[in-house]
């Protein structure tokens, strides 16, 4: 489970200050801000651009041309499904779909109870065992229904 | 001595149960009073296995796999730790056919050794490739690369020596070694296997390539999705500065080099060497025009000698047996060793690595055993989202960069992901458009504007409207995206719709089901 702070901008400001002075420091701020609070609050912006001499505009268009970066909290645990081709070849779609169903939302989107973030993901390198997902982190492959979901009920619980 | 057990900690065994096997392993052991010496190292890649339990005999490692958490007290009362005869014991490890098969020059330590360990990768020869290359010097250890003959093994294929050359030779004080992680290939985990299983193979081979080339600080931009990697190489970086295997003064012969890991944001685009560069310096991971090429202008400006993980894993083999018995692997064009990934519904899915040559039926059928789902093989993607789907007629082609570009394909990073006669190939043609959509860096037009029309255009074809129009429609948009294209995104994306389109026309233009449309 995530266990993540609520927003601080004192504490935004430290994790900025450790990390500014490397050598291409915006992504492993990004990272280490959305470590910290789950997501990269818009707050957090404003902050991140004065630290680094670039404007607010250069620093959205970073964080809003990758995947990984969240512009809102995610549920209590993610949940990642591999979408791409090798675990396609092993059922992953209809997998997905199940999820999708099971859990009642859509890509990118948290069950309203707030448990689970779903999200996919092309290729966790598991591609010898697909179908393959990673929950919070920690990897799972070979599923299949059943096993699904008991990972979803784990999500949940 | 207590009986030595081996379980693999790598993130594909553990993601199928070794860790509940391993703490089995244990308790059960302490149940039944069993001194056990339980080591988890890095898998053999023999991952149809996994979780593969093996124990030290006098004769040799007997494996046993897949082995279940509730399999484990049947093994110990039938003789697990003795090496005894079980159903799920595979016999000694050497001579499982899939193993013995290979050669495995790379991945020679995968499954031997405890990847954080500096001493064990040194008792299995870890560290004489550095160590001859201090004594060559480094225009030689240049010329010893260009003498292997390797190519790039990210997918590009280029010859590793000449870009170490042109590095060597760019003027100025300051160069960097990048090494790309971004293993975003479906299909694909053998830099997965060499971060998680023999970490400081690849250190060893930056540290090379920085000697030889003068630079004096090394990226290694790894994936997000390969967390068990960071770990890893973190662990195995921290312990090769503590033995000066990398610092400001490497090993006492005065050059300074130093390695730092950064973490990709999962952008499958950052894979792409320039818009690597880009996000190292902390920007949208956005292709460069080239030229200039990086190994002039690269990271931050400077000169960067940028290689795969498995490219700079090749070079420690390569300096300390030498260019020369290298390239003695191999067939044309295309020396030494590939490490091949079988992957997806095959039943036998692993590593194989094996010098190129053997044909993609070999490895599909024989190697594979065919699809996990004992039906027919009716389409094998070779080379990640980017590469072409073959058809069994084509399985006579063997695995090398130029016979692969004869028949429209490529081998890329050395993914084969096969599918069973379930698939449908006018969506898998669309996933193409559609992951090229997903992941297109926005930089040209024809991926982005282009990825997005493909879809939309094979979405008609599979709902059935003008079917023959919209084929030439996506004929001719494939043609100005494999030209237009600033990178192999956009420019390979064609290869999968291409492929599709030339070997199963049927699953286009005959459509079983129009409601398939709808899925």
């Amino acid at each position: 489970m995530h266990v993540h702070e609520t927003w601080s901008p004192e504490r935004a400001a430290e994790i900025v200050a450790a990390q500014a002075g490397r050598e291409g420091a915006l992504l492993p701020i990004l990272h280490a801000i959305q470590a910290e609070f789950g997501y990269l609050p818009a707050e957090a912006v404003p902050l991140i651009a004065k630290a680094l001499n670039l404007s607010r505009a250069e620093v959205h268009g970073v964080i809003s041309f990758y995947h990984d970066f969240r512009r809102h909290p995610p549920g209590r645990h993610v949940l990642q499904l591999c979408r791409a081709e090798a675990c396609q070849s092993m059922g992953a779609d209809a997998l997905a779909a199940r999820a999708r169903d099971r859990l009642g939302v859509a890509w990118g989107e948290t069950t309203r109870d707030g448990a689970v973030t779903l999200e996919p993901v092309f290729c966790l390198g598991l591609c010898a065992c697909a179908p393959s997902a990673m929950l919070d982190g920690r990897p799972v492959a070979r599923l299949d229904p059943a096993r699904l979901d008991a990972l979803l009920a784990e999500a949940r619980g | 001595m207590s009986p030595r057990l081996s379980v693999a900690a790598d993130a594909a065994a553990v993601a199928v149960g070794a860790d509940a096997v391993a703490a089995r392993l244990a308790a059960a052991a302490r149940a039944r009073n069993l001194p056990l010496d339980l080591r988890r190292t890095s898998s053999r890649g023999l991952y149809w296995l996994e979780p593969l339990v093996e124990v030290a005999t006098p004769s040799g490692r007997v494996a046993y796999g897949p082995v279940a958490p509730e399999d484990v007290d049947g093994l110990l009362t039938a003789g697990l730790l003795e090496g005894r005869p079980h159903p799920l014991c595979q016999g000694p490890t050497d001579d499982i056919p899939y193993l013995k098969r290979q050669t495995r020059l790379v991945f020679a330590r995968a499954g031997l050794t405890d990847p954080r360990s500096l001493a064990d990768y040194r008792a299995h020869g870890g560290y004489r490739g550095l160590e001859r290359a201090l004594s060559l010097g480094a225009e030689a250890v240049v010329q010893e690369v260009i003498t292997s003959g390797l190519r790039g093994r990210g997918g590009a294929g280029f010859p590793t020596g000449i870009k170490w050359q042109t590095v060597a030779r760019a003027p100025g004080p300051v160069k960097y070694a990048v090494c790309n992680a971004d293993e975003g290939d479906s299909g694909t985990f053998s830099d997965r296997m060499v971060m998680e299983g023999d970490p400081f193979v690849l250190i060893e081979g930056m540290t090379i390539a920085a000697f030889a080339t003068g630079a004096a600080k090394g990226y290694i931009y790894l994936r997000s999705e390969y967390p068990h990697a960071a770990a890893a190489l973190n662990a195995a970086i921290a312990a090769a500065r503590g033995e000066k295997l990398l610092g400001p003064d490497v090993l006492g012969a005065g050059f300074a080099f130093d390695l730092e890991v950064r973490i990709g944001a999962g952008a499958y685009v950052c894979g792409e060497e320039t818009s690597m560069l880009d996000s190292l310096e902390g920007k949208r991971g956005q292709v460069r025009a080239k030229p200039p090429l990086p190994a002039h202008v690269g990271l931050f400006g400077k000169p960067t000698v940028i290689n795969n993980v498995v490219s700079f894993a090749s070079v420690p083999w390569i300096l300390a047996e030498g260019g020369a018995a290298y390239r003695d692997f191999g067939m044309g064009r295309s020396r030494g060793t590939m490490p091949i990934q079988l992957a997806g519904n095959i039943r036998r899915g692993g590593l194989f690595e094996t010098a190129f040559g053997v044909t993609l039926g070999e490895l599909v059928q024989d190697i594979g055993g065919g699809t996990a789902t004992g039906r027919p093989v009716r389409a094998v993607q070779v080379g990640g989202p980017l590469g072409a789907y073959f058809p069994p007629a084509l399985f006579d082609t063997p695995f090398d960069y130029e016979a692969f570009a004869a028949r429209d394909g490529l081998i890329g990073h050395g993914g084969v992901v096969v599918f069973d006669d379930t698939v449908d190939m006018a969506r898998q043609a669309r996933f193409a458009m559609e992951f090229c959509a997903l992941e297109s860096c926005g930089k040209c037009t024809p991926c982005r504007i282009g990825s997005v029309r493909g879809v939309e255009v094979i979405d008609r074809i599979i709902a059935g409207e003008q079917v023959a129009a919209n084929l030439a429609l996506v004929e001719d948009l494939c043609n100005t995206m494999k030209y237009g294209s600033l990178c192999a995104l956009g420019g390979f994306t064609p290869y999968p719709v291409m492929s599709a389109l030339t070997h199963f026309r049927a699953d286009f233009e005959q459509r079983r089901e129009p409601a398939l449309a709808a899925g």
